[in-house]
């Protein structure tokens, strides 16, 4: 099995150690803006808690029998702290270990990892969106609200986006980081 | 041939009519400016330059426009109950307006100061003055709001105050009225001379807090004071006040206290009487008055009866006043932005006389003294003079100052701005205003660093400036362009109240300290529910405490049972929403009192004694929300001494209610 070359190894150890920042940076931002909100509304989505305006998004969303966004609802902020952790162990070995087994296993994990966020997130938002109460004081027959993944979509009177904040571009170049690697591995094979 | 000569002179008759129309003075209509409009268009959305913070004269009240535009952004009740939003009405705000005299709703609020630090504006906290019953207050300018009032003992009318000092040590009250002091205060009216003394008052300010106590009294001969300003840089230490009727007259002071060819401006050299009271010097007076203070945690006022007052008597302790004669009974006395000139406006004089900080120094070295007055020395006139003003103009009021060396002194009987160089004292460029303008406020004019740009009038008569609106009018305040040689009329504005003094700030000072809510975490309120599990109903004897909790749009609890004919029932009601600019409001129906007004993360009390059996109304007050209209409850009232159990819910429908 062939070693990786030193620069890879160096540029893999980096990787790893640059997804530390996801303990204290956002990983995701949602924003919204209505006519009273020109200045915009954000919720903040970090390794283990949420951040910015939720108690007024969920003061807004009532109104069309969305819940009340609380850290309590998402189960994931009590692993995510050791999945990452888990992650960055891995990258460090990779760099230890130092073969390209291990590189394409990292970039997999992180593959798989950011997958598995998109579809946890997406899987929250269809309830969020689609889960209302019944007894709401607005009802639109026909209409839900989930958030778009990624990008920008308009839910009655609010425009939201939904985007990787700080701690998910982090990651993001990390995984394109790793890609360029692996390629570069197997060019260099030849 | 005679219907001609009939034509012919009823011809000319027409002519000479037309003619000497045409040769009529213009009226005021000409004196509109071309470019005007773009110089004080601030687009939608845009902000305004300067905050212009106004006195409201006899609303009691203070209120805030933008500069140049002349839009009114609030009222602020200071002096006055304000039913808009509960001031002076609710539980937590009744205790600012009580006084020795008890509750007092009303007062006349003459003029402002804008705190200082070395001599410029430092945008923390706006000064107040009530005229009729004696007081100062303290606004915030990070919440608006009146946090402070303090009532003055022996004082008849607090005019001359609250001017400040340069790094806001102390602001001032001077008593218009000379009344009779101490123990017996039962004297003949007749007895003037003797019996009747003034006060100059000088108010400590907290540097961190803002919080007021008066550090010394003064104790002065029988006058009445009008106005002043404190020394600045090099006078910085001493204050000036104008005085007038230093013929000491009880009645018709219209004609008795205008015979004499001069008054005074009196010079105090404040640094000294902070000496002789360091030295033990002050003489502790009982007196009685309150002291209120608003709690930002609790949003609630506490009111304080205070018992003592620390005097020195300047009579005795001979170099802290000095009188200056000054023609005609004086009314503004304002210092120049280099604290070396002092201009005092003789209300009936035909000159203005500027007086030099350095010649009145030099003069009491010399003890150039012309004489006393009521064992005060008098410096001669012609030795503290810079110079004079010759011929301004007629009822000079009121100076202020730009960056660039000039005053600008306003003139009521003609009705006219006059724009003058303090050096030279020659008169440069006029401007009417519409009509008798009052005070006048130049931005940071009063400080050691004025940003100049603009004057504003505000005037004392109005007539036809707007469309009419019967014999009581608004007000008629007016913006000039200064930035130029010459004064241009921009804009008039209305204004509320009767605006005396204004300050005018640049808005980057206030604006990014604005608050925005209250933390609801930081709310101490003693009968506060933080969150509507809090929400209660508490029975007290015969109080009946509701602790309330309203967000968009429902209120907690919204159906309230066990209440008593005889019972007094308290609405403490939280705004728990932590969001910008999304207040709740709160009546019901047949309270006699106001509604309130509670700012999210606030705690306001409505007390109410219902009067009738059944089941009364209450609902939110402000706009808050789309379902707004939905945002209402129930109160049932039953007989007294009747067993209906204490109840409260929100959103619970009882099955058997229906049955």
């Amino acid at each position: 099995m062939k070693s990786l070359k030193p620069i890879t190894r160096v540029a893999v150890a980096v990787s790893a150690l640059a997804l530390i920042s996801a303990y204290f940076v956002p990983l995701w931002q949602i924003l919204m803006w209505a006519p009273q909100y020109p200045e915009g509304l954000e919720m903040k989505i970090w390794i283990n808690t949420l951040s910015g305006d939720v108690k007024t998004i969920s003061a807004l969303n009532h109104y069309i029998g969305m819940k009340t966004i609380e850290v309590s609802m998402f189960p994931e902020f009590g692993y995510m702290i050791y999945l990452v952790g888990g992650i960055i162990g891995i990258g460090l070995l990779t760099s230890i270990i130092n073969k390209r087994f291990m590189l394409i296993t990292f970039l997999a994990v992180i593959l798989a990892a950011g997958i598995g966020a998109l579809i946890d997130f997406y899987l929250w938002g269809y309830d969020y969106g689609h889960n209302l109460n019944p007894e709401a004081p607005i009802k639109i027959e026909g209409m839900s609200y989930q958030p778009p993944l990624i990008g920008t979509e308009i839910l009655l009177n609010f425009t939201a986006f939904s985007g990787p904040d700080i701690g998910g571009w982090i990651f993001i170049g990390v995984g394109v980081l790793l890609g360029g690697l692996v390629f570069y591995e197997w060019k260099s094979k030849k | 041939m005679k219907t001609l000569i009939k034509s012919v002179v009823l011809l000319l008759i027409v002519a000479t009519a037309i003619t000497f129309n045409s040769c009529k003075p213009k009226g005021p209509q000409e004196a509109f400016v071309g470019n005007a409009a773009s110089k004080v268009y601030v687009a939608p959305g845009k902000y305004d330059e300067f905050y212009n913070i106004v006195s409201g004269g006899f609303n009691g009240q203070m209120s805030v426009y933008g500069i140049p535009s002349g839009r009114l952004f609030r009222i602020l009740p200071v002096f006055s109950q304000f039913p808009e939003n509960g001031y002076g009405y609710s539980e937590e705000t009744k205790p600012m307006l009580n006084t020795s005299h008890g509750y007092v709703p009303w007062d006349d609020l003459h003029h402002i100061a804008l705190s200082l630090t070395k001599g410029e504006h430092d945008g923390r906290w706006a000064f107040g003055n009530a005229n009729n019953t004696p007081r100062v207050a303290r606004i915030s300018l990070k919440t608006f709001k009146t946090e402070e009032i303090l009532e003055l003992p022996n004082s008849g009318g607090n005019h001359s105050s609250p001017f400040i000092t340069e790094n806001s040590e102390y602001i001032v009250a001077g008593t218009r009225f000379s009344v009779p002091m101490g123990e017996n205060r039962d004297v003949p009216i007749s007895t003037y001379k003797e019996n009747f003394k003034g006060t100059i008052s000088f108010i400590k300010i907290d540097p961190i807090t803002g919080r007021m106590n008066i550090g010394f009294q003064l104790k002065t001969p029988g006058v009445n004071f009008d106005l002043s300003r404190a020394g600045k840089g090099p006078s910085h230490g001493w204050f000036f006040f104008s005085c007038y009727n230093t013929e000491q007259a009880y009645t018709l002071l219209e004609v008795n206290a205008t015979q004499k060819d001069k008054d005074f401006i009196m010079a105090v050299n404040w640094k000294k009487a902070e000496e002789y009271i360091a030295q033990g010097k002050g003489v502790k007076v009982k007196a009685r008055y309150a002291h209120n203070v608003l709690d930002e945690n609790t949003h609630s006022a506490t009111s304080e009866m205070m018992t003592e007052v620390l005097q020195l008597d300047p009579t005795i302790l001979k170099d802290i006043i000095y009188f200056i004669p000054c023609p005609k009974s004086p009314h503004g006395c304002d210092t120049d932005p280099s604290g070396e000139y002092i201009v005092a406006s003789g209300k009936l004089a035909a000159i203005i006389p500027v007086f030099s900080f350095t010649k009145i120094q030099a003069a009491i070295a010399a003890k150039d003294f012309e004489g006393e007055f009521a064992g005060i020395p008098v410096i001669k006139y012609e030795s503290a003079l810079h110079g004079e003003v010759k011929k301004p103009g007629l009822g000079p009021l009121h100076t202020e100052f730009d960056e660039k060396g000039n005053a600008y002194t306003s003139f009521f009987v003609s009705s006219e701005i006059v724009k003058w160089n303090v050096k030279t004292l020659e008169v440069l460029d006029r401007v009417p205003t519409y009509y008798s303008i009052g005070h006048l406020c130049v931005p940071g004019g009063p400080t050691s660093k004025p940003h100049g740009k603009y004057v504003i009038a505000y005037n004392k008569i109005t007539k036809d400036r707007y469309l009419p609106t019967g014999p009581e009018l608004t007000q008629s305040a007016q913006l000039y362009d200064i930035s130029g040689d010459k004064m241009q009329l921009l804009l008039d504005f209305p204004t509320t109240g009767e605006p005396h003094y204004a300050e005018a700030i640049p808005a980057s000072l206030i604006a990014p300290n604005s608050v925005k809510i209250f933390k609801i975490e930081e709310n101490n309120h003693p009968y506060v529910a933080k969150g509507e599990k809090e929400a209660k109903v508490i029975r007290k004897g015969n109080e009946v405490h509701v602790y309330m909790t309203a967000i968009r749009s429902h209120l907690v609890p919204d159906n309230i049972e066990g209440i008593k004919m005889g019972d007094v029932v308290y609405f403490h009601v939280t705004n728990l929403e932590q969001d910008w600019d999304v207040p709740h409001g709160f009546a019901v129906k047949g309270a006699a009192n106001a509604e309130i007004l509670v700012m999210p993360g606030e705690t306001q009390t409505l007390k109410w004694i219902p009067d009738e059996i059944g089941v009364v109304p209450f609902y939110c007050t402000d706009f808050c929300s789309a379902l707004h209209q939905e945002m209402q409850g129930y109160a049932r009232v039953s007989p007294a001494g009747s067993k209906t159990p204490i109840k409260f819910s929100t959103g619970v429908i009882e099955e058997t209610g229906s049955k």
